[in-house]
């Protein structure tokens, strides 16, 4: 039998899940500290552009969106495969195109912001 | 010993007689210290000698006597009565055809097994007066807890992936593989993996870990697996971005 090309997506799904258990929490965090009242410094619109228009920042921001995306595309089929959905081929080209189209988004916001 | 009357519902199935699996209930007098096979056999000896279900060792190494009890897989020699109350279901492993009571048809997974090549495959030949294929403590640590695997199928039974997809290759066979892939003196790993890192492979498992809840041995198939995605994830990576390090 031939070996399954289902690799490189699995190495997307993993890569974004191990971005993902470390960085949304935080996300989560910083996100709500503002809602609640508290700005620090470093939360300022200011200093969060700051970051975003280093190019390390923007590269570290593209990537954990598009590791995400792939993480949640996959993890989508996956689990639409466990409730019964039969329809694998189908459910594989709606999510991974998703995917990709936000992909692509994240790195033309990157170029053009 | 304390004595208690244990009832057991029982799924029977005759292929001769019967259209459809039906229960049937036995009540019978158990010391407290035996396991479900003990009463099972009792029932047997006593009751009733139709009763048709596997078992060898009575220590949990054959891995012949798995069944449902009580809904989940597990070894009846290693299920104490006294962990049950009420009545205590017992069916054939889930997932495999029924040949007869408690009995399974089981081709399947032993055909799986020898499709992933269980056993080690020579690299070169090396004559006999080369000596023993030599081996350090660490490299034997790398794959000893795999080599436990006991064959009793309860991961199969457990896996709802097996369940959904009867192809797919199925923790214990993927985790032999892996045991034999990860063996110094092995030299088959590409033949296993045009088998576990085909669809029907390694990548029909989505991580549910049924396999390793149940598995009577410790072996851990859910954590194998992982390690062989990682790995053929890897293979895939080399051979179609650097088809210079192919090998
Ligand atoms: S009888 Fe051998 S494992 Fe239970």
């Amino acid at each position: 039998m031939a070996k399954s090309d289902k690799a490189l997506v699995w190495g997307l799904f993993a890569a974004g899940g191990t971005v993902t258990a470390f960085v949304t929490p935080v996300l989560v965090v910083l996100t709500l500290l503002p809602a609640l009242g508290v700005l620090p410094d470093v939360l300022t619109y200011d200093s969060l552009r700051a970051f975003a228009d280093a190019t390390l920042g923007r590269l570290a921001i593209v990537a954990i969106v598009v590791l995400s995306l792939w993480h949640a595309a996959h993890r989508l089929r996956i689990t639409l495969h466990d409730f019964g959905v039969r329809a694998d081929y189908a459910v594989a080209v709606v999510v991974y195109v998703a995917a990709a189209v936000g992909s692509l988004a994240a790195g033309w916001y990157a170029l053009a912001l | 010993m304390s004595q208690r009357l244990v009832e057991l519902e029982v799924l029977r199935f005759n292929p001769e007689t019967d259209a459809e699996p039906t229960f049937q209930r036995y009540a019978v007098e158990c010391p407290e210290e035996w396991v479900v096979l003990d009463a099972l056999n009792h029932i047997k000896e006593t009751v009733d000698p139709t009763l048709s279900y596997r078992w060898s060792c009575h220590m949990a190494v054959c891995g012949s006597c798995g069944m449902m009890i009580n809904g989940e897989p597990k070894l009846s020699c290693k299920s104490f009565l006294r962990d049950y109350e009420g009545v205590i279901r017992v069916e054939p492993l889930a997932h495999f055809p029924i040949q007869r009571d408690l009995v399974t048809v089981i081709d399947d997974f032993v055909t799986k097994l020898k499709r992933v090549k269980p056993y080690l495959v020579a690299g070169e030949a090396r004559p006999v007066e080369a000596g023993e294929y030599r081996q350090t403590p660490a490299q034997l640590k790398t794959y000893k807890q795999y080599t436990l695997c006991i064959n009793c199928m309860l991961c199969y039974a457990a896996c709802p992936e097996y369940g959904l997809e009867p192809k797919f290759i199925g923790p214990a066979a993927i985790s032999l593989a892996h045991r034999y892939n990860l063996d110094s003196r092995d030299a088959g790993r590409e033949a296993r993996q045009q088998e576990i890192a085909a669809t029907e492979g390694v990548w029909e498992c989505s991580f549910v870990g049924a396999c390793s809840e149940v598995c009577p041995e410790h072996v851990d198939p859910a954590g194998a697996l992982q390690q062989v995605k990682i790995k053929s994830t890897l293979d895939w990576f080399r051979e179609h971005l650097m088809p210079w390090r192919r090998t």
